[in-house]
């Protein structure tokens, strides 16, 4: 459980992350959804201490995450990609990070185990690929066996195979029960594994929400029929949960809430005449940009920054 | 990618309804500090450096001094005065480089590859690392440096040995001497930890460390003479020098003197890591 109060962080004149509120809750893979530069990873950075909010606060299971007596055991983070030291052993990496905590060498073994790291256990961190280092940066955030997983563009750069190993670890550890925080800049793989999503878009809050509640915010499953009996059309499909819209005098309507099938066969029940029947689905990818374009537009009379340093 | 086997279900054992409490504790601080230490080569090189330093220029020192007064001609003033002690401690100038770059880089490292992350993400309180980063590379500093001039002096003594520079072990002070010098070279490897956790850059953290133990004695020299009698002493170097070395001028510390003056200095370069390391962002 992470708990975000009015969470803010400024560098000097530019504001990270403005005033966010949010609630990162057990059992559920949570995305944590933005642009490059949303305030993304600094977020991340002040839910484990490693930035100081300048308002607001951020807690861990209900306490500032250096108030815990054992920090791994509650969050395991993996944050940039490398945050280790090149000169040292994976193996010999883990075992500092677990002397810090008591973790027992068996563990250690455990987590290399987990993140198919054994045979590359012995050589120095600095030679791995990025799938080797993103694997070690799991290793180490599994070390406590943490109620809370919190990973930072964990798909970032590695190839197909890393990519389905990670999405696989991540279900698997929120169907324990735990925590699943993860942030990524990409829309389609979020819908993947992701319940629950955060948007965030020039460090403020977007959207708090499921994939599927963001998918129909953005006009999602809108059936259109066209037909030269447009106001009968209307009558007969009109029910609860279905909305229709459509200009007056026009032969197109947009239907939400009906299926195409429905649709065709009310018609074809009532002998209206349909000249068009056609579903569109919003693509995540879509429902993302129409969030993010409206908070750059929102900021666009200071700068607009579409690169510059990651969040 | 291709050498590691992909699990495709890693669904970790389920969290356990009895968990084992792990809690951090600053004994396990010291546990991962004095670990990381000694998994780095660049540790293992700079320590047997620092030795061959210590010994080699002693050693070195010491035949020189046996060559000079062999050949017949006469002595610089220097080595007039020379004694088995002073000759043995030549290689701290050396040494106190060696060692004080890898206390810069035990910090300073962290920064630079970014493991402090790791780092202070399982000891968020902070202090501690910096304490035990402190405490365990100035211990292996103070072993390192008095096993050095140790050695260096029960070799020097067999050299010089029938010479006026001639001194044992049991002459006043040697011990003194040698335990000083070896004291000051583990408080200038805590001095680089300090500088390195201060500055949090490689570069930066030597660049410093060089100009306050070499660079400053010299520009002290530019300031007139009535100033330099007041400040000098107190400067890291003179006061270091004071703790190791046998005899004393009237300007110089008393090695105890010495002792407090360079302990101060170390406790100033503390705290300004500590406060660094409290106040900013990782």
């Amino acid at each position: 459980m992470i708990e975000a109060h009015q969470l803010t962080k400024r560098y000097g004149e530019k504001t990270a992350v403005d005033q966010l509120d949010f609630v990162v809750k057990p059992g559920t893979v949570t995305g944590f959804l933005g642009p490059n530069g949303a305030g993304k990873s600094t977020t991340m950075r002040m839910i484990v201490g490693l930035d100081a909010p300048s308002g607001g606060s951020v807690t861990v299971n209900g306490k500032h995450y250096a108030q815990h007596t054992a920090p791994l055991q509650e969050v395991g983070a993996l944050l940039e990609a490398k945050s280790i030291h090149p000169g040292r052993s994976a193996f010999d990496h883990l075992m500092a990070q677990a002397y810090t905590h008591g973790i027992p060498r068996r563990r250690v073994e455990e987590v290399i185990e987990l993140t198919g790291l054994q045979t590359v256990a012995k050589k120095r961190a600095g030679a791995f690929s990025l799938g080797m280092g993103q694997r070690l940066g799991i290793a180490a955030a599994l070390l406590g066996d943490p109620a809370t997983i919190m990973l930072d563009e964990p798909v970032n750069g590695l190839d197909p195979e890393g990519v389905l190993w990670i999405r696989n670890l991540l279900t698997g550890l929120a169907a324990d029960g735990r925590t699943v925080f993860v942030s990524s800049h990409l829309m389609s793989e979020m819908a993947l594994v992701a319940d629950h999503l955060i948007v965030v878009g020039r460090g403020r809050l977007l959207a708090d929400t499921t994939v599927r509640e963001l998918i129909q915010q953005a006009g999602g499953d809108t059936v259109t029929v066209a037909t030269d009996q447009a106001a009968r059309l209307r009558e007969v499909l009109a029910g609860p949960g279905v909305e229709i819209t459509g200009t007056a005098g026009s032969e197109e309507l947009q239907v939400t809430g009906l299926t195409p099938r429905a649709i065709g066969l009310k018609a074809a029940e009532h002998s209206i005449p349909l000249f068009e029947l056609s579903s569109r689905t919003v693509s995540l990818e879509e429902a993302f940009m129409d969030l993010t374009r409206d908070a750059v537009e929102y900021h666009a009379s200071a700068t607009v920054e579409t690169s510059g340093r990651a969040a | 990618m291709s050498t590691v086997t992909v699990t495709d279900s890693p669904a970790p054992a389920p969290v356990r309804a009895a968990r084992p409490t792990y809690k951090v504790t600053g004994r396990r601080v010291l546990r991962s500090e004095w670990a990381k230490l000694w998994s780095l080569r660049s540790t293992w090189i700079t320590l047997g450096l620092g030795l061959l330093f210590l010994v080699g220029f002693g050693v070195i020192a010491a035949a020189h001094y046996k060559s000079e007064l062999n050949s017949g001609r006469p002595m610089h003033r220097d080595d007039v005065a020379a004694t088995a002690l002073g000759l043995s401690v030549f290689g701290t100038n050396f040494a106190q480089l060696a060692l004080g770059v890898l206390g810069v880089l035990v910090t300073a490292g962290e920064y630079s590859t970014g493991m402090i992350r790791s780092t202070l993400a399982a000891v968020p309180r902070r202090l501690p690392v910096l304490w035990s980063k402190a405490a365990v590379f100035g211990l292996v500093a103070l072993v390192v440096a008095t096993i050095g001039v140790f050695v260096a002096f029960t070799i020097d003594s067999g050299i010089v040995s029938g010479t006026p520079a001639a001194l044992t072990m049991s002459h006043s002070g040697v011990v003194r001497s040698l335990l000083g010098a070896g004291l000051y070279l583990g408080l200038v490897g805590v001095i680089g930890t300090a500088l390195g956790a201060l500055l949090r850059s490689v570069a930066g953290g030597i660049s410093v460390l060089v100009a306050s133990l070499m660079l400053v004695p010299g520009l002290i020299s530019l300031l007139p003479s009535s100033w330099q009698d007041n400040i000098s002493p107190y400067l890291p170097s003179s006061a270091g020098e004071s703790m190791f070395a046998l005899t004393h001028d009237s300007t110089a510390l008393s090695p105890t003197a010495g002792l407090v003056v360079f302990l101060g200095w170390t406790v100033l370069a503390l705290a300004g890591a500590a406060y660094r390391l409290v106040r900013s962002d990782a």
